[in-house]
């Protein structure tokens, strides 16, 4: 039994033993009755409380396959400190709400959290992040052992400024995966260049992409019906929006005025993010799987890998295990980076590791960020499936060739364009969730529309924030 | 008087008990029942009418819940001002009140046909009572993750019997424009039209059977036996069921974002679903606060009335 029970029971038991006589006895025995009482309170407060060893740093992240890397990639950690690793992994469903909940609340569940990028304005701006600046600088880590677009984009905020507020983490884009088994197949070959003229191949451009997704959509493929492309649909959180975003920045979309920040007329709904829009409307309509109207990263993941479609797009971070898989991966799967369609861009992804100011640990934790920014380190957290962002393992001349999607991998991280950073990024988001779900998948009103009152919903955040 | 051995051990046992009896026994009566009552009263303006106030204040100020050092304004009607004139959140309530409209239609009629069948005595009753209570006996997030997978249309077996019926293909539910503000009455249709059939049981059992006999003996035919007994008898009951299915569903949140997160688009978009969205994501405390004041406010306007219809009812 726990020893603060047991102290609670002896206290309440010593002070009901003697039975009261006199009216001083009473006035005694309800002393010591509240004693007791508020002994115990204190003690099962004690019991409750969460029990978390000195020695053990508590890390937060994502419930996915980069995740376990890390847990194993730590290890290390605690053998060369001493210093025990717990983890916190929610899936990405519920990965915002979670976290951020935690960090409103000023909760010390988290030692070290690795944030989504979006998330950097708002928890620098509310005091949720410990600015790493003096520590980086005593420790002699320069960020310019990091890929700079990473840099920008996990650590820095003001956007651009030198102030850090987390450890470039984990690199990612969103890529694709093609069926390269079925594109091999000469009958598939043959055909396709009879109908477009050219090799099936993995698309350059958008508009290669949906010539390739509508040759394949409803093809009978080994007796089974396929389908065209998976691509991200989902409601809820950001999923729509970072597929969307994936057609937008192709074609070249901004979301505001480079010279005037916030004036958004005329690009967020410019005609070219009006046909970027309308374009991935079509390939929702033309090429994806009956039911993926609500899909995100593990949907496109079980519609790749149970054989329904020919290409997917996801997240790099899942690219080794695709790679590794039993049914798809080895030779039968191939990557390719974000099409271009006026410019070559694609969206980001990835995080930074950053020090929680609630933490009563933080010591311990700029320990581990001390460790994690080691290149050799970083060389192993890429051997076991993480993507570095440092130099020493992005610059070595054979990295290239130490996946069959490393060398996309950095050609995406080199145009990589990200969501608002803004503190109320979240409001941005479920903003463009909604007008963009109700015009792709609702088929409500048209692409210019959605656009229109997407700026009307910006530009109300945005006076709510006092920045227009 | 001796008081002999019985009395002195009565007498020793409560003779330390009677300080304290006598302190209890000097308060008055509406002290005693003020001892008993302000616990109660404070734990409920702790957790109802403080939380209340507290919402109708923020709902006139800017207040973000995930900025607590932030300067708080008061901004007066605003919140209610953009409410009231943002042409989503009619749609919101548009979809809100078709939910709760078939779902009551449906599950009134759905309940009490079941009721009126699980009435009479037959063979398996019981087991045939336990079954049709099973549904509501789930969690409805679960029932929402569940039918996603019914439905799903080329692997759920709702798409494949429909198909055995009326050749339409894979027919997608929970992705249709069209489909999916059904899709959602019928899964808590499905869910809680046993609920409604519970509480009608109860009255149709309620019921006397020399009623009855007296409306057999007068000649009375089994339709107007119905008419003229069950249904006003059962009445009170049902509009019971009706109220406590309606404020239920108007809150309705978990069952509908596991099926289709407000989607397609912002179609089956519940009220109680945007308010959570407003809240706890883009963490508009004083915009959602308004909007809760606004929706608790409809809410109970409607209850009260539909209370004194029921009265009214009942008084017949």
């Amino acid at each position: 039994m726990d020893s603060s029970v047991c102290t609670a029971k002896l206290n309440f038991a010593a002070a009901t033993a003697a039975t009261p006589t006199t009216e001083e006895e009473v006035r005694e025995m309800n002393k010591r009755i509240t004693t007791a009482l508020a002994g115990g309170l204190a003690s099962l407060a004690i019991t409750i409380a969460p029990a978390k060893a000195d020695d053990e740093l508590t890390l937060c992240w994502a419930a996915w396959d980069p995740a376990n890397a890390l847990v194993e990639l730590s290890k290390d950690f605690t053998a060369e400190t001493g210093i025990g690793m717990k983890f916190e992994f929610v899936p990405w469903t519920n990965f915002a709400d979670r976290f951020l909940n935690e960090l409103n609340s000023g909760g010390k569940l988290c030692d070290l959290l690795i944030g989504d990028s979006q998330w950097i304005g708002g928890s620098a701006e509310n005091g949720h992040y410990v600015k790493l600046n003096d520590f980086f600088d005593a420790e002699g880590i320069s960020m310019d052992d990091f890929l700079p677009a990473t840099v920008y984009a996990y650590s820095t905020w003001p956007k651009g400024s030198p102030n850090y507020w987390a450890l470039p983490a984990m690199g990612d884009a969103l890529g694709w995966v093609y069926r390269k088994d079925w594109f091999g197949r000469p009958e598939l070959q043959a055909e396709f260049k009879e109908k477009h003229g050219r090799d099936l191949a993995p698309p350059k451009t958008w508009t290669e992409l949906r010539e390739v997704a509508e040759f394949f959509q409803e093809r009978e493929i080994d007796g089974k019906k396929v389908y065209g492309a998976a691509i991200y649909t989902e409601r809820g959180s950001e999923g729509i929006t970072m597929g969307v975003t994936a057609a937008m920045y192709a074609w070249g979309f901004q979301y505001e005025n480079p010279e005037q920040p916030y004036d958004m007329q005329g690009y967020v709904n410019s005609p070219v993010a009006a046909e970027a829009l309308g374009f991935y409307k079509g390939m929702y309509e033309c090429c994806a799987p009956p039911g993926h109207s609500d899909a995100y990263m593990v949907a496109n993941l079980d519609a790749y890998k149970s054989g329904q479609v020919a290409m997917q797009m996801n997240w790099f971070a899942f690219f080794p295990g695709i790679a590794k898989d039993p049914e798809v991966g080895g030779e039968k799967s191939g990557f390719f980076v974000n099409p271009s369609q006026n410019v070559e861009a694609s969206t980001l992804g990835g995080q930074g590791i950053s020090v929680v100011s609630y933490s009563d640990k933080q010591d311990e934790a700029l320990q581990y960020i001390k460790w994690f920014a080691k290149p050799d380190v970083q060389k192993k957290w890429w051997s076991l499936g993480g993507y570095s962002c440092h130099n020493a393992v992005l610059g070595d001349p054979g990295f290239a060739d130490t996946a069959p999607f490393a060398a996309d991998f950095l050609k995406a991280m080199s145009g990589v364009k990200d969501f608002w950073q803004e503190p109320a990024y979240a409001s941005l988001m479920q903003s463009m969730q909604k007008r963009v779900h109700d015009y792709v998948v609702a088929d409500k009103g048209t692409a210019q529309e959605a656009l229109d009152k997407m700026i009307e919903d910006w530009t109300e955040t945005f006076e709510d924030e006092g920045k227009l | 008087m001796n008081p002999g051995p019985d009395r002195t051990v009565r007498a020793g046992a409560s003779a330390p008990a009677r300080p304290l009896a006598r302190r209890v026994r000097g308060l008055s009566d509406r002290a005693v029942v003020w001892l008993f009552v302000t616990p109660t009263i404070l734990v409920l303006l702790a957790i109802n009418i403080f939380p209340l106030l507290w919402t109708i204040w923020l709902s006139f100020t800017n207040y973000r819940a995930n900025r607590p050092n932030a300067e708080v304004e008061w901004v007066g009607l605003r919140n209610y001002e953009r409410i009231l004139n943002k042409e989503d959140i009619w749609e919101y309530l548009q979809a809100t009140a078709h939910f709760l409209s078939w779902t009551m239609i449906l599950q009134v009629i759905i309940g009490f046909g079941l009721a009126l069948l699980i009435n009479r005595q037959f063979r398996g009753h019981s087991f045939w009572t336990t079954v049709i209570l099973l549904p509501m006996m789930l969690s409805p997030a679960v029932v929402g993750v569940f039918w996603t997978y019914l439905f799903q249309p080329q692997t759920g077996i709702f798409s494949y019997i429909v198909n055995v019926f009326v050749d339409v293909g894979p027919l997608d539910m929970i992705g249709s424009v069209d489909l999916a503000p059904w899709a959602i009455v019928m899964v808590d249709t499905w869910m809680w039209a046993p609920y409604v059939m519970l509480i009608c049981l109860a009255g149709l059992r309620s019921i006397p059977d020399y009623v009855y006999e007296a409306a057999e003996v007068d000649g009375a035919s089994a339709w107007r036996r119905f008419w003229s007994i069950t249904v006003p008898m059962v009445l009170p009951f049902l509009m019971l069921a009706v109220l406590f299915r309606a404020i239920e569903n108007f809150k309705m949140f978990d069952m509908v974002v596991e099926l289709t997160s407000g989607g397609p688009g912002s179609t089956t978009e519940l009220a109680s679903i945007n308010l959570k969205r407003e809240a706890f994501e883009k963490w508009r405390t004083g915009y959602s606060s308004a909007f809760a004041v606004i929706l608790f406010v409809t809410v109970f306007g409607a209850a009260n009335v539909y209370v004194k219809a029921m009265n009214a009812v009942k008084r017949r």
